[in-house]
């Protein structure tokens, strides 16, 4: 396919996440090894695997909270540039970084709102302070997004007056106000009580039903068959296989990933 | 009880009082700066700076105050470049020697209190940021010192108190704050019974000023606690 110049500047065909050959090691242990993923504008894609499979360091490569040890890494149609000190590589240009992590998204497994602001000072936070957008407009969007979580009457709320889901809806909204071009999870229920799972999934699919570019790190199988375009299952640092869910989930495609599923549905 | 012994003395010692808070407040200020200074030493990436500020805080929390005080009073005065130098005019006055022992001495507790107050804050809430794009002191302004000013206040809080009863010390080189008029009170009259009551009383009113503050001041800027 011919790539295509958009109004944005972005080549409209080009992956908005594209990894090759990302490794990751810490000393001895080789948490990645070598993992390809291009993620396409509009693609929900879902990252299963056992702990220890490494999709949480992999997810947390693609904005630079960890960095890689090896492979490139295209975020938004820029190569992320790396420098080698010693043994060691590190991260090249500390603004092209701080550029791309404001125009992707991250919503963690233990929420992280800043305990010392309100519900909607976390929200307003990014928009204001990193991106300098007006206060005004951004007050407006910040209050529509926290209307869209439901939580429109907790914005003068603490973060420790709130329930795991209500938090974890909160920082769902702190994430959609900078606008970001891609969504990244990294395990969004898994701190949750059972019975809060269900409002942050719903949350969740109404942002995928938008058409909005998402990467999930789950264990909700339910929510990767149902709700991905793409499930990508890891297992000891490499991509073992991945597919469309309707294929996957499906059985017989692959002996791991079905085994996988199979204790998971026993376990729930 | 001699009531009007009691009134009398209360009268004498609460002209103390200004010296007593001035001491107090400059070394709080003084002090505080120069804590700032060693923590930011302390956490620093550079070796070197970081034993240099393990070395100034094991000092000045390892020798007595009243030792530093006489280092500061007596001793300062032997060195001939000090003696020549610009300071000179103030080290020659026991109230700048008082000022300058005392806040050497907060500020070692000082870096410390904030030293854990940085540290205290939750390493997500910073990755958080950092995954939004914020770093260096925009992060810093934003996100780790105002949690820090919340952790940090009740224990610096409780330094100001310290703070304030050491400077009866002061009255060992000569100044006449609360300690230094109730031992010259005791020397004229030999009530020291009365006399060091009263003091005792002036300086829990004092105390109890200061932490009423500090608790206001708490509640105001740690609303997020008050569940």
């Amino acid at each position: 396919m011919e790539p295509i110049q958009s109004a944005t500047g972005a080549l409209s065909a080009s992956p908005v996440i594209s990894a090759t050959g990302l490794t990751k090691r810490y000393g001895a242990l080789d948490v990645l090894r070598g993992v390809d993923l291009d993620a396409h504008e509009g693609e929900v894609i879902s990252i299963l695997g056992a702990s220890g499979s490494g999709k949480s360091t992999f997810l947390r490569c693609l904005n630079l909270l960890e960095v890689p040890s090896g492979g490139t890494l295209n975020v938004l149609g820029e190569d992320v540039r790396f420098r080698m000190k010693g043994a060691e590589r590190q991260i090249a240009d500390a603004r092209q970084v701080n550029r791309l992590r404001s125009q992707v998204g991250m919503v963690f497994q233990n929420f992280c709102l800043w305990s010392h602001r309100t519900v909607l000072q976390n929200v307003m936070e990014g928009p204001v302070h990193v991106q300098g957008r007006n206060r005004h407009e951004v007050r407006e969007e910040a209050e529509k997004a926290l209307d869209r979580v439901g939580l429109l009457n907790r914005a003068d709320y603490y973060p420790s007056q709130l329930s795991g889901g209500q938090q974890q809806r909160a920082a769902i909204a702190r994430a959609i106000v900078m606008r970001p071009r891609v969504l990244l999870f990294d395990e969004p229920t898994s701190a949750l009580d059972p019975e809060l799972v269900g409002e942050v999934l719903k949350v969740m699919q109404g942002l995928a039903a938008e058409g909005r570019t998402m990467l999930i790190v789950t264990h909700e199988m339910a929510f990767a068959r149902d709700v991905s375009s793409r499930v990508v299952f890891l297992e000891k640092g490499t991509v073992r296989v991945q597919g469309a869910p309707q294929d996957l989930f499906k059985g017989g495609m692959d002996e791991r990933f079905d085994r996988f599923v199979s204790h998971f549905s026993r376990q729930g | 009880m001699d009531w009007p012994f009691l009134f009398a003395t209360a009268k004498t010692l609460l002209t103390g009082v200004p010296l007593t808070l001035r001491l107090a407040a400059t070394s709080l200020c003084a002090g505080f700066v120069l804590a700032v200074g060693i923590a930011a030493l302390a956490g620093s990436r550079f070796a070197p700076a970081r034993w240099l500020a393990a070395l100034y805080v094991m000092l000045f929390q390892g020798t007595p105050l009243l030792v530093q005080i006489f280092i500061v009073y007596y001793g300062f005065g032997q060195i001939d470049f000090l003696r020549a130098s610009f300071a000179w005019p103030f080290l020659q006055q026991a109230y700048w020697c008082a000022v300058l022992a005392l806040s050497l001495n907060t500020s070692a507790y000082g870096a410390e209190i904030i030293r854990g107050a940085i540290a205290a804050v939750p390493a997500r809430e910073i990755e958080a940021a950092r995954a939004m794009g914020m770093s260096g002191l925009l992060l810093r302004r934003r996100i780790i010192w105002p949690q820090a000013l919340q952790y940090g206040l009740a224990n610096y809080g409780n330094e100001a108190i310290l703070l304030l009863k050491a400077t009866s010390l002061a009255s060992v080189i000569t100044l006449m704050d609360v300690t230094g008029l109730a031992y010259r009170l005791v020397s004229k009259t030999y009530r020291s019974e009365e006399i060091f009551t009263v003091a005792g009383l002036i300086y829990l009113a004092l105390t109890f000023v200061i932490a009423t503050g500090v608790h206001l001041l708490e509640r105001r800027l740690t609303p997020c606690r008050r569940v």
